[in-house]
């Protein structure tokens, strides 16, 4: 292993800002486009729920 | 239906690439998890030190394979585009909808990482030049994609609108790819090419293109889950989607 400490591995020989910065973005856009994928996914079943219930009703009167 | 006769047309209606889409989508991110462990493994421990920039070379493994995802996706959504224009088929035009978000993530992130790389290692965030800018411009081909068809509300229409932009803008991607031969530019050469052997440590190469693998396979995992979205959406009054389990739950 290269690294001698944890405290080495985060300061990234001096270019910790730039290193997680590039990491952390990357990270946190890949776990912020599925939770929105799925929110959208969400909404487009509640929306077709809320269709089918409506066009049920319709039919029963 | 005709279109049996060829096997590969049965999955480019929605009702039957719908499931299909369901049942791939965990190996992707299952291959995503196991690339991208692998990927950053090598990446921060295998990989050496790099003679001249340090640690701070380590934002190649988001960077590069970033910047390629950026201009695939943008060639594959455009194929989609071409193919819904021609044959008029349905399933293209959402394909080609559902892949703009995640290229423009791949996009941003390209041009995001290459500021925090480009300020340590050239001295500036940014510079006006062929590389970066013809990045920023297919950055905006993303967006103007996305705005465009959101601000059409006929779906075939905003597919047709969608296609003939995504194909005009496919001159960017060969300008990207070759701006750093064309163009006297700050940014470095390719590292990787086909034609000779890549300029640069074994560990350094397997980790970055374990990223990219790690990358590619997000990419389709997420592109598919936003496909299917986008199949319940426009598909709403079919009779097959108010049959789904997830809709009659």
């Amino acid at each position: 292993m290269k690294w001698n400490s944890l405290g080495e591995f985060l300061a990234m020989g001096g270019y910790a800002f730039y290193v997680w910065g590039s990491f952390g973005a990357c990270a946190a856009l890949m776990i912020v486009e599925p939770i929105l994928v799925r929110l959208r996914r969400k909404n487009a079943l509640q929306e077709l729920k809320r269709e089918i219930a409506a066009s049920a009703e319709n039919n029963e009167t | 239906m005709n279109n049996r006769l060829i096997n590969w047309f049965r999955y480019a209606s929605p009702q039957t690439f719908y499931p299909l889409a369901g049942k791939m989508i965990p190996w992707f991110w299952a291959l995503t998890a196991v690339f991208g462990i692998a990927g950053l493994y090598i990446g921060f421990f295998a990989a050496p030190t790099d003679a001249q920039q340090g640690e701070g070379y380590r934002i190649i493994f988001i960077h590069v394979p970033a910047s390629w995802m950026s201009m695939f996706i943008y060639l594959v959504m455009a194929f989609w585009a071409a193919l819904g224009l021609g044959f008029n088929t349905r399933l293209s035009g959402m394909m080609a909808s559902a892949l703009a978000p995640t290229g423009a993530l791949m996009a941003f992130l390209s041009l995001w990482t290459g500021a925090l790389w480009g300020k340590p290692m050239w001295g500036t965030w940014w510079v006006w030049d062929a590389r970066l800018t013809s990045e920023l411009i297919l950055f905006f081909l993303y967006l103007g994609f996305i705005a465009l068809q959101s601000a059409i509300d006929e779906p075939r229409r905003a597919d047709k609108a969608g296609a003939v932009l995504a194909l005009v803008g496919v001159i960017n991607i060969p300008i990207i790819y070759f701006s750093v031969k064309w163009w006297n530019t700050l940014h470095q050469g390719a590292s990787v090419s086909l034609t000779r052997s890549p300029s640069m440590a074994q560990a350094m190469l397997w980790g970055m293109l374990l990223m990219a693998l790690a990358f590619w396979m997000y990419s389709i995992a997420v592109a598919l889950a936003r496909v299917r979205a986008i199949i319940l959406e426009r598909e709403r009054h079919a009779g097959w989607v108010e049959e789904l389990r997830e809709v009659r739950q």
